[in-house]
């Protein structure tokens, strides 16, 4: 292959490092009226009166409104393919706030100054009501999330909002009780993953106008253009018709920005008011009412024979939605469906959960999705289990875990078309030393040096769901237009998307333009989430650049008056094998648009019956300071089998970058409630994400399968990639102190404290 | 209050508001490299340069900048052009937020330290947060560049 495979910069590239102003704050109109949410400081009450008379005397306010001027419609904010498995169970503004942080009221102003003067003055009143903020009492509590008669599930998830429900399901495969009284060896522990927030860059943000037609334009910071449309439409009870939405540069989204969080703020105001307008969320605002990844409690019970054979997994996840549904009924699947497929000998496994309400903020979309809740505790009980068995955990893996060829029963029953696991596990001990460093070595100092393992998995797509559709045109000068909804938000889904069509067309990566997204203009992509971008929207590109060639071929046919057959596609042009005439792309490109009937132009979408799951080995190096605690990342090695690697560029970053999130969400990033529900960590001076002291070395390799249902061979990486630090980090500080954590993050405080109480007992 | 300050080699005089930040100051006058990631000075996003040397401009009030030299992205095109293409080159700069911030202080490092260690990199930016890339791309990039300026001094001399 000629221009995938090549680490070809990002199209966008300069315009970032040189900082033009390109993201949505920078772009917006100057006169946008500035929105501001007052927010409720209880976890459960109603709001019984709000005073805004003092704050509308303030020059330069506009309007303040509350729950009485928004309409009646309940939506959910999920970015997901309709019918939403997420409730309906938001509106604009709702008298019932049910989180620290919910939105009472949008103060709404000409300037941040005056907006911030009347923030003060506006008073509530509050009916403060009894709340429920341990998810283990969530279920069946008297206390009712939503007790409203208007909820709505839309798909039969399991859900029941009369007992705190978002969803429940249960799957069993095999005599899951008998072969697990058959096995010799058992493991059973709990695991606990808290609300980690994505903490992107740039923090959510949407702005609204109206446009000459009178048409309301969204233009917002999202991963999910087509999903805000709907979800505004229904929001606003307005024809879809009427609206909408583009994005700019996305300063980061991993997830986050698949909720519509903030969008439905200035759609109304400027729906209301006819004005621009702009809502721009504060890192606390980030923190505290957005939609980080769902809270779980996950209890695995493993059972092995003592030679190591793994029988039956039995799992069962607590998933907490918080105050509203949104991705809640999704995410929890992938804690069982992601993991369990890893031990694909096992003879049985059941796989169940429940998914509550709480009156805590809301999750969401977060890399990884379940997926990273669910292996970290897999992937810790099964090496608890090797050391139990007193077993090489690399060897308890080689003799378990799924291959090439095998059906998967607790993957959706989905065949395992393409995997080189087994190879990315043994090149990943290779470059580790494992055999050599496995358990650890006391450095005599107070210090030990040890490693730990973890394996992942993700998936591709969502099968027979996910939509992903190109546009490709042939202009005149023989370039391309390549359109998109798929939301590059700094992954570089517009160069690799645009490699794929320059494969296809013969042609340079800058002979391809690419735009997106637009609902007016690009076509339709369900959005960038799922790691769906790369397999389902490639594919369509794929498709969409052989379906132009056929017409390119067609047209010039037309043109030298010669049948299709006698004509070759060479990149360059049309050549006729005949009569070796040539008309170049420019003749072509130039002849459609003088006297022409054919576009040169071709929309072509693209689904999926599968979703083929990537996979990765990670090994990490740690040296642990006894005395303090501390844990230093020595080297990381990773080995990632995501099919064909389109840009090994932007792979290997996106590696990275999701190691790094996976060492973080680890070690240090902790979120905690006040008695009254009050998150705590509300800064990145309590939300401590990893800097560049933190990381240590990281090395990669890509082992890569071929996929054949996916674009050149590839599969996604963009999840995977957060996995394996959780459960990798966890063993290597077991193999330094003989302590397990289940409870993450692992901070220091807690190894120190775990170990001078190990020392007492002793 | 009236204050002048020369933003980018050009003079202004305003009338500000005495708790205006130099952040909203440089983004009202056309400045939008410069970003603001967290309000607590914790993410080096709004990193600009006063008198040559970076400072966190969410942190600065406008007004303790009268008088003085302000350097934002924006006056520094050349140099982030030629730097920022090696971290291209690496795909790290991905979503680009946090670009200027960190190209703003490579660049106060690359005028402080010709020659820094890794070590010496990692510290001088630590400040400078990345959620997208683990950072180790963008070290790769620094390092690329680094042996690139020092093969073109060598080639001068």
């Amino acid at each position: 292959m000629r221009v995938v495979g090549q680490p070809i910069r990002k199209k966008d590239a300069m315009a970032l490092v040189t900082g033009k102003p390109v993201y949505m704050d920078d772009v917006v109109s100057k006169d946008s009226l500035i929105i501001k949410l007052i927010r409720s400081p209880h976890a459960n009450a109603l709001v019984k009166k709000v005073d805004a008379s003092r704050a509308l005397k303030i020059p330069g306010i506009e309007a303040v409104f509350t729950w009485e001027d928004v309409p009646g419609n309940r939506f959910t904010i999920a970015g997901q393919t309709y019918p939403e498995p997420s409730a309906y169970d938001r509106l604009i503004l709702d008298q019932h706030v049910r989180f620290v942080g919910d939105a009472v009221a949008m103060v709404v102003g000409a300037d941040e100054q005056c907006v911030d003067r009347a923030m003060k003055l506006v008073k509530v009143e509050y009916e403060v009501l009894p709340a429920v903020l341990d998810f283990h009492e969530a279920m069946d509590n008297e206390i009712l999330v939503h007790p409203e008669d208007d909820w709505e599930a839309k798909c039969p998830v399991g859900a029941d909002n009369k007992r705190n429900l978002v969803a429940h399901a249960e799957e069993e495969h095999g005599e899951i009780d008998r072969v697990m009284s058959e096995c010799e060896v058992i493991v059973e522990e709990t695991y606990h993953t808290k609300a980690n927030q994505q903490a992107m860059m740039e923090t959510f943000r949407s702005s609204a106008y109206l446009d000459e037609y009178g048409r309301l334009v969204i233009l917002s910071s999202t991963q999910i253009v087509y999903h805000v449309r709907r979800i505004i439409s229904t929001a606003l009870g307005i024809p879809k018709s009427k609206i909408r939405v583009k994005k700019p540069r996305i300063g980061g989204g991993f997830g986050a920005k698949q909720t519509a969080v903030c969008e439905m703020y200035p759609a109304f105001v400027t729906w209301k008011t006819g004005k621009p307008s702009k809502i721009v969320y504060s890192r606390v605002e980030s923190q505290i009412a957005s939609s980080p990844r769902h809270e779980m409690e996950m209890t695995v019970k493993i059972g092995a024979m003592k030679d190591g054979r793994i029988r039956a997994i039995d799992m069962y996840t607590l998933s907490n939605s918080g105050a509203y549904s949104e991705h809640g009924p999704t995410t929890v699947g992938l804690s069982g469906h992601k993991s369990i497929p890893l031990y694909n000998q096992a003879e049985a496994h059941r796989f169940v959960y429940d998914v509550v309400y709480t009156n805590v903020l809301s999750a969401g979309a977060y890399r990884g999705y379940g997926a990273t809740q669910g292996l970290f505790a897999v992937e810790s009980a099964v090496n608890q289990l090797a050391a139990k068995l007193n077993m090489d955990p690399v060897e308890i893996r080689r003799m378990n875990m799924l291959r090439e060829g095998e059906i998967m029963p607790a993957y959706y029953g989905e065949p395992n078309n393409s995997c080189t696991l087994d190879r990315c596990l043994d090149r990943a001990a290779e470059l580790m030393n494992w055999n050599e460093k496995y358990p650890c070595t006391d450095m005599g100092n107070g210090k030990v040096r040890s490693v730990g393992v973890g394996m992942a998995m993700q998936g591709s797509c969502i099968s027979n769901i996910d939509v992903g559709s190109a546009s490709l045109r042939l202009n005149e000068d023989g370039y391309y237009t390549l359109k998109i909804s798929a939301a590059d938000m700094g992954t570089g889904c517009d160069t690799i998307l645009a490699q794929m069509a320059a494969e296809v067309l013969e042609c340079e990566i800058d002979d391809v333009v690419v735009y997106g997204a637009d609902t007016d203009s690009t076509p339709y992509d369900s959005g960038s989430y799922a790691s769906s971008t790369t397999y389902i929207t490639g594919k369509a590109v794929e498709k969409a650049g052989y379906a132009l060639r056929e017409k390119i071929i067609k047209m010039a046919a037309q043109m030298m008056g010669e049948s299709k057959e006698q004509l070759e596609f060479t990149g360059q042009g049309v050549n006729n094998l005949k009569t070796g005439e040539i008309l170049s792309l420019t003749d072509i490109g130039t002849a459609s648009m003088c006297g022409n009937t054919m576009a040169l132009e071709v929309t072509e979408s693209n689904t999926s019956p599968i979703s083929p799951p990537p996979y990765m080995a990670g090994m990490v190096e740690i040296e642990l300071d006894k005395e303090t605690g501390h844990v230093e990342i020595l080297d990381y090695v990773a080995v990632v089998d995501c099919g064909t690697v389109v840009n090994p560029n932007l792979a290997r970053v996106q590696l990275e970058g999701g190691l790094a999130q996976g060492i973080g969400m680890t070690l240090y990033e902790d979120i905690s409630y006040s008695e009254r529900g009050q998150l705590l960590q509300n800064s990145l001076m309590q939300y401590k994400i990893p800097t560049r002291m933190d990381i240590g070395n990281i090395r990669s390799e890509f082992c890569p399968s071929y996929e054949k249902t996916g674009p050149f061979g590839a599969k996604s990486i963009g999840e995977l990639v957060i996995n394996t630090p959780l459960p990798a980090l966890t063993h290597a500080i077991y193999n330094a102190t003989g302590l397990w954590f289940r409870e993450l993050p692992i901070t220091s405080e807690k190894i120190a404290m775990g170990l001078l109480e190990k020392e007492q007992c002793e | 209050m009236q204050i002048t300050i020369t933003l980018n080699g050009k003079k202004i005089t305003e009338d500000i508001r005495p708790d205006l930040l130099l952040i909203d100051f440089v983004r009202s006058h056309g400045c939008y490299s410069v970003k603001r990631g967290c309000e607590t000075s914790n993410c080096g996003l709004c990193t600009v340069f006063m008198d040559g040397k970076p400072v966190l401009s969410c942190s600065v009030l406008a007004a303790r900048a009268a008088g003085h030299q302000i350097d934002t992205l924006e006056g520094l095109q050349e140099e982030a052009e030629e730097f920022g293409a090696f971290i291209a080159d690496q795909g790290a700069e991905q979503c680009g937020f946090c670009n200027p911030g960190m190209v703003m202080n490579a660049i106060a490092l690359f005028r402080e330290n010709e020659d820094p260690t890794d070590d010496e990199i990692k510290e001088f930016l630590a400040g400078n947060l990345c959620r997208c890339s683990g950072y180790e791309g963008q070290l790769r990039g620094i390092k690329e560049f680094l042996s690139y300026r020092k093969k073109r001094g060598e080639s001068c001399e």
